[in-house]
């Protein structure tokens, strides 16, 4: 019994026939002047990108950090990057919606809203106090964690020894990344959440359905595009994160290990080395950024795609 | 599992139900083997946690399972996994805001709010601790310039991201539409510090090389911001029941005044909660801000010319670079005063988004 | 009905209103008392916007500088200093970082920069383009960067060159080593793990330390000179000085390099000269750029100094960062020139020396140094 909520809007409102009134004409013009904005100042932001990317690509390879071009200089980065941003999500996600389900349907009205702004300031946080957070509170408390995992788990790469001896590793800034970007997606999960027609939701109840049932078959299939905007943008935060990850990692070369120190991020390497950096490697560290670019959008095609794919089983739209 | 074989004239929802104290006796009985399991390990509060949640969810789903049936065992299990979950994800939270009072109300209070950093150096920092002087330097000409980059890029972004959002959802159709809907996701992922150069450069080649001041800053934050505005808003205008729509045109409301006055009014909460979420998300960024606001220890109110302070930027170099290397405490209370703030702000702006929110939206069921 | 439908609706509008009113309206500048109470015969109290009727100076303005956050703090130092003498005055310096100081320097976005390192010849030419007149590097900033490590029990760690580069190299990985043990022949030591730290952003401390590694142990340090460290050597690494010396305090048998203002009371190690072991300090530092020569082939103002990484100078501790102030010997501006003048004269001033080495901990330098960079400052002109 999947719900049928609303038909998206722009198939259900076919542009009436009636004269054009001047106010609606206004209104839509300047609705999509402001579209038409952002496309022109991400235009702007990717060709800044690229022009000052460029002399990376002409430049000899030998003179690229590490000597042997850009392709190698960026890949570790590369795998850093979506190496914290899937830890954090893997996180996150399972923990955000369940907040956002307890404020919604479990906790009571009142308590559920204090919480639910609570969570929202959790977000205001600058990064750099997670930073130090990271440092001096998660850091020694899950070192003894980690070096568990590095000798009980070893044998898997993720997890092969040593521990670091400060816990300053790539899973621990997941960690941090993950405390993160949970507002994010809480928020949003629990706005959408709580946008369910209270019909559909009594109906399931009528039928006989359970809490978890209602909740499966009249919350998740309505709220799902709203909680995939969630993770999207919680997914952004993780992916472009600086000083955060900048502060708690140790950062080094690549490794497949989690639990030592090594890796870096592409958004902490810009942070740490661009203020000092000049000349070629300034480019280097722009060209790095233009990547970060395409990760995001290759990752965003791909979540649309999933949408798209599933969106006959999704009550909404 | 047993299988009923009774005759089901009985009432089926009277029967085949565990008595209302099953769950908190179950609990408890949990909460007490998970201590014992734990002490026998040698007491730790993570070993406590984790027998007591992985006794009681398969003890209570396994009772719940054997007398109730399957489907009253998932939903047991369901709510204890949710409660779970919260509870799991308030130990970072609660750990992270402690941390942010606990250090910040040291040195937080209307002097440090009220005087900025001029002519406070290293040395003020030696004599404060040696208890020889004062303990002086506040945060006033980074709150002033926060407050004032923040609101200019607040005004920015909102009108914009939710024109936007009105247009998508209502007005697109075809190429432009996807096309806006798929390069705003794009937009998020853009580094925070690339966006400052990127508005760095703009105003290079406007206003001439060099020009810094608080306006470039709140450009730089829209760029960061509107994306966010845009996705949250969207997501909120979608799911306003299409039959208000409807029923505002069958009264022959003009389309413009329907959104206006129907469809975002509805979804005004959600759309204030985003808007407080993407102030939220910029209000804390450092780097894009350095390299277009500029980095001062004077107060200076006029975000159109000179350079401007930001309290993230504030945090960042107290915490980073204390004034005296030696004698770093003063500077690191000043960093936590200052990130207290910040959440401060954050307080009072989701209050007034909430006042907004409540002001004018129309009174639903829930 | 209506009326109090907009009141409802102003009510936020007027909160917010009210808020900036009197956050507008309370704010000002601490009373300080510093600044210039070191040694300076005069304290004004240096309220923000002077009622300038019993100032003596009559510079007024503001002058912005980009460069080098190892700068940071002595900056704040001069600037506090400078401004007390002169109120109506404000600058303002962003620590943007040596690289981007130079780079707006050269193109003319500030009036003058902080860096670790002198222009190269490429910048010089830019900045003369931007100056319209040759731009020169002055020290005014020494720091000694010390080697703090993480050993209890073992106090007076005496370390020589190569030492030293073997256990950054990662070939010298416990602490009873018998090299460490043949620099230190009256400590005990632990068969404590080493864990060097270094730090992960680039920085001007890190390719100082390089280069003396280099410089002092050229067959055991072969790799390439960067602010970055080197890629795939052993070890942890922290954001900026407090990364480094908390990843330090985290755990033990950690060694790394800091900032010498910055260690505290943290155990530092001695470093191998010549025969000897030196102790950082103030007067060590600024022995080991006395003894340095001058870069060659600059324009003739220009005091970028070739740091003798090698000496073997009694008393000399060679693991020093220089930092410079860059400044045009011409400025069209005449109000900038003279700010320009003003506060790098008083950067230079044994005042200006002293109030960084009081705040900042930095190394004053040498009377002779100081005399020759007030007569390059003499020789910009204004106008």
């Amino acid at each position: 019994m999947t719900t049928t909520a609303n038909p998206p809007p722009r198939q259900a409102t076919p542009a009436p026939r009636a004269k054009a009134r001047p106010g609606d004409r206004i209104f839509s013009w300047s609705t999509r002047t402001a579209g038409v904005l952002i496309l022109v100042v991400l235009a702007g932001v990717a060709a800044f990108l690229i022009v000052e990317a460029l002399p990376t690509f002409q430049a000899d390879p030998a003179e690229i950090d590490g000597g042997e071009g850009f392709f190698s200089y960026v890949w570790p980065l590369v795998f850093g990057t979506l190496a914290a941003a899937v830890i954090a999500l893997i996180i996150a996600t399972p923990l955000a919606l369940g907040i956002a389900l307890f404020i919604s349907h479990y906790a009571p009205r009142r308590m559920a809203q204090g919480l639910g702004y609570v969570v929202d300031l959790l977000a205001a946080i600058p990064s750099v106090v997670y930073g130090l957070w990271g440092i001096q509170w998660l850091a020694p408390r899950v070192q003894g964690a980690w070096a568990w995992l590095a000798d009980n788990l070893g044998f898997i790469p993720i997890f092969t020894g040593p521990a670091s001896a400060t816990g300053r590793t790539m899973l621990t800034a997941g960690v941090v990344l993950a405390v993160m970007i949970l507002p994010i997606i809480t928020a949003i999960s629990r706005e959408v959440f709580l946008q369910t027609p209270t019909l559909h939701e009594e109906a399931a109840l009528a039928l006989g359905a359970t809490r978890w049932e209602m909740i499966r078959m009249a919350v998740i299939p309505f709220g799902r595009p709203g909680i995939i905007s969630g993770i999207m943008l919680g997914l952004g935060r993780a992916l472009g994160e600086t000083m955060a990850v900048a502060m708690v990692l140790s950062t080094g070369g690549f490794t497949w290990s989690m639990v030592t120190s090594g890796n870096n991020t592409i958004a902490a390497e810009i942070a740490l080395d661009f203020p000092e950096s000049s000349g070629l490697k300034t480019n280097t560290l722009i060209a790095a950024g233009l990547v970060l670019f395409a990760i995001t959008l290759a990752v965003n095609m791909f979540a649309r795609w999933v949408v798209s794919r599933r969106k006959e089983f999704s009550g909404a739209n | 599992m047993t299988v009923d074989t009774r005759i089901p004239a009985v009432s089926s929802l009277a029967q085949n139900q565990l008595p209302r104290a099953t769950t908190p006796v179950l609990l408890v009985l949990s909460l007490a083997a998970g201590a014992g399991l734990s002490a026998a390990l040698g007491f730790s509060w993570a070993w406590f946690a984790v027998f007591f949640i992985v006794l009681f969810a398969v003890v209570n789903t396994t009772v719940s399972g054997v007398v109730e049936g399957r489907r009253k065992a998932t939903d047991k299990l369901v709510t204890t996994l949710v409660y779970t979950a919260f509870g799991l994800a308030l130990i970072p939270l609660i750990s992270v805001s402690w941390s942010v009072v606990d250090n910040g109300l040291e040195r937080f209070g209307a002097d440090f709010l009220t005087t900025s950093m001029r002519n406070v150096t290293g040395l003020n920092d030696q004599q404060a601790v040696d208890g020889e002087a004062e303990f002086i330097g506040g945060a006033y000409h980074a709150l002033l310039g926060t407050f004032l980059i923040t609101g200019l890029a607040t005004l920015i972004s909102v009108p914009i991201g939710l024109l936007t959002s009105i247009y998508l959802v209502e007005y697109g159709r075809g190429r432009l539409a996807r096309a806006i809907t798929f390069f705003v996701d794009v937009m998020t992922g853009i580094p925070s510090i690339v966006a400052g150069l990127f508005a760095a450069a703009l105003f290079a080649v406007l206003f001439g090389v060099g020009t810094r001041n608080g306006f470039a800053g709140a450009v730089a934050l829209s760029v960061l911001m509107i994306p966010v505005v845009v996705r949250s808003s969207e997501e909120m205008l979608r799911i306003v029941p299409n039959e208000l729509r409807e029923a505002a045109y069958a009264l022959g409301v003009p389309k413009w005044r329907t959104i206006v006055r129907v469809v975002v009014p509805t979804a005004i909460s959600g759309i204030a909660s985003g808007v407080t979420l993407a102030i939220a998300r910029v209000v804390g960024e450092t780097a894009p801000l350095i390299v277009t606001a500029g980095f001062t220890s004077s107060i200076n109110s006029n975000p159109f010319s000179e350079w401007m302070m930001s309290l993230p930027a504030y945090v960042y170099s107290q915490a980073m670079r204390p004034l005296s290397g030696s004698v770093p405490e003063p500077s690191f209370d000043r960093a936590w005063a200052a990130a207290l703030t910040l959440v401060l702000i954050v307080m009072l702006l989701n209050l007034i988004a909430r006042l907004i929110a409540r002001l004018f939206s129309p009174k639903t069921g829930r | 009905m209506n009326l109090s439908i907009a009141r409802r609706r102003l009510a936020p509008v007027a909160v917010v209103g009210a808020a900036a009113l009197v956050l507008a309206a309370c704010g000002s500048d601490p009373d300080t008392d510093n600044g210039d109470d070191a040694d300076s015969t005069e304290t004004e109290g240096s309220g923000g916007d002077g009622g300038s009727g019993e100032t003596e100076s009559d510079l007024s303005g503001s002058l912005n500088g980009a460069g080098a956050s190892s700068q940071e703090s002595a900056m704040q130092a001069w600037i506090a200093g400078f401004q007390g003498e002169n109120p109506d005055v404000t600058v303002n310096y962003a620590p943007d970082g040596s690289g981007a100081g130079r780079e707006q320097f050269t193109s003319g976005a500030v009036a003058f920069a902080g860096s670790d390192a002198a222009l190269d010849e490429e910048e010089l030419a830019a900045a003369e383009t931007a100056c319209g007149a040759p731009a020169v590097d002055l020290p005014l900033f020494i720091d000694p960067i010390a080697i703090a490590y993480n050993l209890p029990g073992v106090d007076n760690l005496q370390l020589g060159p190569e030492t030293l580069a073997n256990i950054f190299n990662g070939t010298i990985t416990t602490w009873n080593d018998p090299a460490i043990a043949a620099d230190n022949p009256e400590a005990t030591l632990p068969d404590t793990a080493i864990t060097p730290v270094h730090r992960s952003d680039e920085s001007g401390t890190t390719e100082n330390f390089v280069e003396y590694l280099a410089a002092a142990a050229p067959s055991v340090w072969t790799h390439e000179i960067s602010g970055d460290w080197p890629a795939g050597l052993p070890g942890e690494a922290g954001a900026q000085t407090p990364g480094v010396l908390q990843a330090v305090d985290a755990a033990e048998g950690t060694i790394g390099y800091a900032s010498a203002a910055a260690v505290g009371d943290r155990t530092t190690a001695a470093i191998g000269v010549g025969e000897e072991f030196v102790e950082y300090s103030a007067e060590a530092a600024a022995a080991v750029v006395d003894a340095s020569p001058r870069a060659e082939g600059r324009a003739e103002n220009d005091i970028a100094i070739e740091l003798a990484r090698d000496t073997t100078e009694s008393g000399a501790y060679p693991i020093v960062l220089i930092s410079y102030t860059i400044v045009c010997t011409a400025y069209a501006d005449a109000n900038t020139g003279d700010l320009v003048k003003g506060f790098v004269g008083y950067m230079a001033s044994d005042e200006g020396q002293q109030a960084a080495a009081d705040a900042a901990g930095s190394a004053p330098i040498s009377p002779d140094l100081q005399a020759e960079v007030q007569a390059v400052v003499e020789s910009i002109e204004v106008g």
